[in-house]
């Protein structure tokens, strides 16, 4: 019970942080602003190496391989292409 | 010790993306902001690895190992080579990969706590239920997206009989299996039910949702994606899964809160007003443009431009379709080399979802400060020369501030009719997604040109250099 009251404020406290500064990005980057988020939420990629590193049971491993894969994609390529965009906005 | 190191690295993961947020707020400092957060992401990865029991053996080295390269490869080809039109759909898909990603996770580790015979606690599977329905509701959302981002799928809404009493009774059929699974913590099967029927959820609710609204749906699954990523902190009882989910929810919420404004529609009448489905064709077209229509040549508006002394572009979807983009930047130059100002005016749902209009302008290098927003760029076209309008057409509908009975009415506009020209590049008089008529094509003021987008501006170039 302690440790749920703990994540539910660190839940609370961070959103009010996202929201913060979440407000001060101009709309000339809202389309670097989704993918860029969208890598980080590609964070779930510590949950999948554990479970492909536990290999408890077959089935866990290969959720824990499919979840490797989806997160990859999501940090690697959400990541680069962010780079991709944010590179043409600073040339000139 | 080694579990508090770990833990120390993932606050630093966590302020890095926290710091990746906070450096978005200008192009100057986003480029370094972004890489911050794949630094962020490194050392979240490496700091999990070494929780690892390697004395195990080798083995488990080779399954992440094979996930990773996999993960790499497609998402480096994808990131490297999509065009920087098609942003939208890759965005939807990159969504996707992340909210399935979290249900797996989530469900991996309600059979590795039942495997081990732990029985796992409310907070454990509560949160394995959030995870499993938001992220297949993201997975299957974002693929039905991308699919009609992509034109694979019909663009406009798919709807059917009854869908509305489908898509609650498939939510409240998901609420009662996660109910039945916090009660029986070893049912697991409840679990796969839970994503079977949120996959459900996430077709039939992104199926009836039209293309021009497309936007609002990219940003509320961003936001869905990194609510998963929170519910699998949940589940793990890991702060800086938390965290992270966190900031790219709060960053969904927002996005999809200023789509919404900008269209002046409410988030329930997007996802569930259907609008879109019939082209309300000729609901007083022809009254509108009867006879009034101006059609111009290359030569004519090339004589509007060659005097102009303030010139102000408008574009919208339709730039990016014709990949314009470069053929605008010339024309732009063209004009300022002929000692007029040129700006630019972007809608806030301009394209197919925020900020699109921005990347596509970046992308021909045309400088970020030049490229206006709604609120400031509006009271500039009373004293502007000519406004041009490429394959635009709702947001600068003037009906939108004069007919309070419009499907578009009080919804914000660029306001091109006030500028002394206006010149509306467009390939027919055909109606914009709220398939109504638009009486800026038949203002005195207005010179229409029929054509696609890229070429139309091509041909004013070659015109604009033959006037003297």
């Amino acid at each position: 019970m302690e440790a749920l009251v703990i994540a539910l404020t660190v839940f609370v406290l961070a959103m009010f942080v996202g929201f913060e500064v979440i407000t001060k990005v101009p709309p000339t980057l809202h389309t670097p602003l989704t993918s860029g988020s969208n890598a980080v939420s590609g964070i779930t990629i510590v949950g999948a190496i554990l479970s492909a590193g536990l290999q408890l049971t077959t089935l866990t491993t290969v959720l824990g391989f499919l979840a490797v894969v989806f997160a990859t994609v999501n940090v690697v390529g959400g990541f680069l292409v962010t780079d991709r965009m944010l590179r043409m906005f600073r040339r000139k | 010790m080694r579990l508090a190191l770990v833990n120390l690295a993932y606050i630093a993961a966590s302020v890095l993306f926290i710091l990746t947020f906070k450096g978005l707020s200008h192009p100057r400092t986003a480029v370094r902001a972004n890489l911050m957060g794949s630094g962020g992401m490194l050392i979240a990865v490496v700091a999990t690895l070494t929780l690892l029991d390697w004395s195990q053996g080798i083995r488990r080295y080779w399954v992440i190992a094979a996930g990773l390269v996999v993960g790499v490869g497609v998402g480096a080809v994808l990131a490297l080579r999509i065009r920087m039109t098609a942003m939208p759909q890759m965005v939807a898909l990159l969504n996707g990969f992340g909210g399935g990603a979290s249900a797996l996770v989530a469900g991996a580790a309600l059979l590795e706590a039942l495997a081990q015979g732990r029985m796992p606690p409310t907070q454990f599977t509560v949160a394995t239920t959030a995870s499993g329905l938001i992220g297949a509701v993201t997975f299957w959302g974002s693929l039905v997206a991308c699919g009609k981002l992509q034109e694979v799928l019909p663009g406009r809404p798919v709807l059917f009989a009854g869908q509305k009493a489908v898509n609650a009774l498939l939510l409240a059929v998901s609420v009662g299996l996660g109910a039945w699974l916090v009660l029986h913590p070893d049912a697991a099967w409840t679990y796969w039910l839970i994503v079977a029927v949120g996959s459900a959820l996430g077709v039939s609710s992104v199926m009836r949702i039209g293309g021009a609204d497309m936007p609002v749906v990219i940003c509320l699954l961003n936001s869905y994606s990194g609510l998963a990523a929170c519910a699998t902190g949940f589940v793990l009882d890991n702060n800086m899964l938390i965290i992270a989910g966190s900031l790219v929810g709060a960053s969904g919420l927002i996005l999809t809160q200023i789509m919404c404004r900008a269209m002046n529609r409410s988030l329930a009448n997007v996802l569930f007003g259907g609008v879109g489905a019939e082209v309300v064709t000729g609901a007083g077209a022809d009254e509108v443009y009867a006879g009034r229509v101006k059609s111009a040549s290359a030569d004519e508006i090339a004589m509007v431009l060659a005097s102009a002394r303030r010139v102000v572009i408008v574009p919208g979807y339709g730039m990016a379709v014709s990949q314009a983009q470069h053929a605008v930047r010339d024309l732009a130059n063209l004009l300022e080399s002929r000692g007029a100002e040129v700006e630019f005016g972007v809608h806030p749902v301009a394209g197919r979802m925020p900020g699109h209009m921005n990347v596509l302008l970046a992308e021909a290098d045309i400088p970020y400060e030049k490229v206006r927003e709604m609120d400031a760029i509006n009271p500039t076209f009373a004293q502007t020369d000519a406004a041009i309008v490429i394959g635009a057409n709702d947001v600068v509908n003037p009906v939108a501030r004069t007919d309070p009975k419009s499907p578009i009415a009080g919804m914000p506009i660029l306001d091109v009719d006030k500028a002394r020209t206006v010149i509306v590049i467009k390939r027919s008089l055909s109606p914009g997604f709220a398939g109504i008529a638009n009486p800026l094509f038949a203002a005195d003021n207005t010179l229409m040109y029929f054509a696609d987008g890229k070429k139309a501006v091509l041909d004013l170039v070659d015109a604009l250099k033959q006037t003297a």
